[in-house]
């Protein structure tokens, strides 16, 4: 069950990488346990100011699938 | 309407006033229209801790932006009396004093046109995703954040 994982911003930063795979294991598929589980990976810091876009589409609850594409998006600066 | 196709938003660098002047020159022969609304953001050079900002790189979900902008587009033809809509911004390094922000719209008359411009440039703030690193002229640097940001949590 694989995941495209996509980071922007200072979150690419933090990751050291823009883009990803990762193999859905021991049942992470909510999104809400997706996105601790990635936090802790890679000891990020600022849930708080995280969006997460699912299939592009902002989203904080509900069920990551296989063949998703998941984004981790820092505050927006556009403008 | 040939303006709900998804339009190319993204262009790389600083927006020229070149673009901006050929951009109105090209409305001229819409004689419909009675009323442009032209909104420029420009990088501005701030001092933040006693460090002056000399350019902003520009970074973004493109694919998600121009869905978004496609949306916003969508949304302002259907809420104002408009007769077009252009919406640019840059992507990568742009210097203060330079254009990052080009948001054009026309109607036949000046409410639609500036109603127009002042909803799409705030939601182009808030929902799209483009982030900017903002560049301080020691070359350290420090990631912009939009204010007043409304999350559009679902």
């Amino acid at each position: 069950m694989e995941i495209k994982v996509k980071y922007f911003g200072s979150i690419a930063e933090e990751t050291g990488k823009a883009e990803e795979t990762i193999s859905l294991q021991n049942g992470i598929s909510e999104v809400q346990e997706f996105i601790a589980f990635i936090f802790k990976k890679y000891g990020l810091s600022d849930e708080g100011t995280v969006q997460i876009a699912v299939n592009q589409v902002i989203q904080s609850e509900g069920r990551i699938q296989y063949g998703d594409e998941v984004a981790f998006l820092p505050p927006y600066a556009g403008g | 309407m040939n303006n709900k196709k998804t339009k190319k938003v993204f262009v790389q660098g600083a927006i020229s006033p070149e673009k901006i002047a050929d951009s109105i020159a090209s409305h001229q022969s819409k004689t419909e229209i009675g009323a442009h609304s032209i909104f420029l953001g420009q990088v501005r050079a701030d001092l933040v801790d006693g460090k002056t900002v000399k350019a902003i790189d520009y970074s973004a979900y493109e694919e998600m932006a121009e869905k978004e902008i496609h949306k916003i587009r969508e949304a302002a033809f259907s809420k104002f009396e408009l007769t077009c809509a252009h919406i640019y911004h840059s992507l990568g390094k742009v210097s203060t004093g330079q254009v990052c922000l080009f948001i054009f719209t026309s109607s036949p008359h000046r409410k639609g046109a500036n109603d127009a411009c002042q909803n799409i440039l705030e939601a182009v703030k808030t929902s799209v995703p483009i982030f900017g690193k903002e560049l301080f002229e020691d070359e350290s640097y420090q990631w912009k954040k939009n204010e007043d940001i409304v999350r559009n949590r679902t």
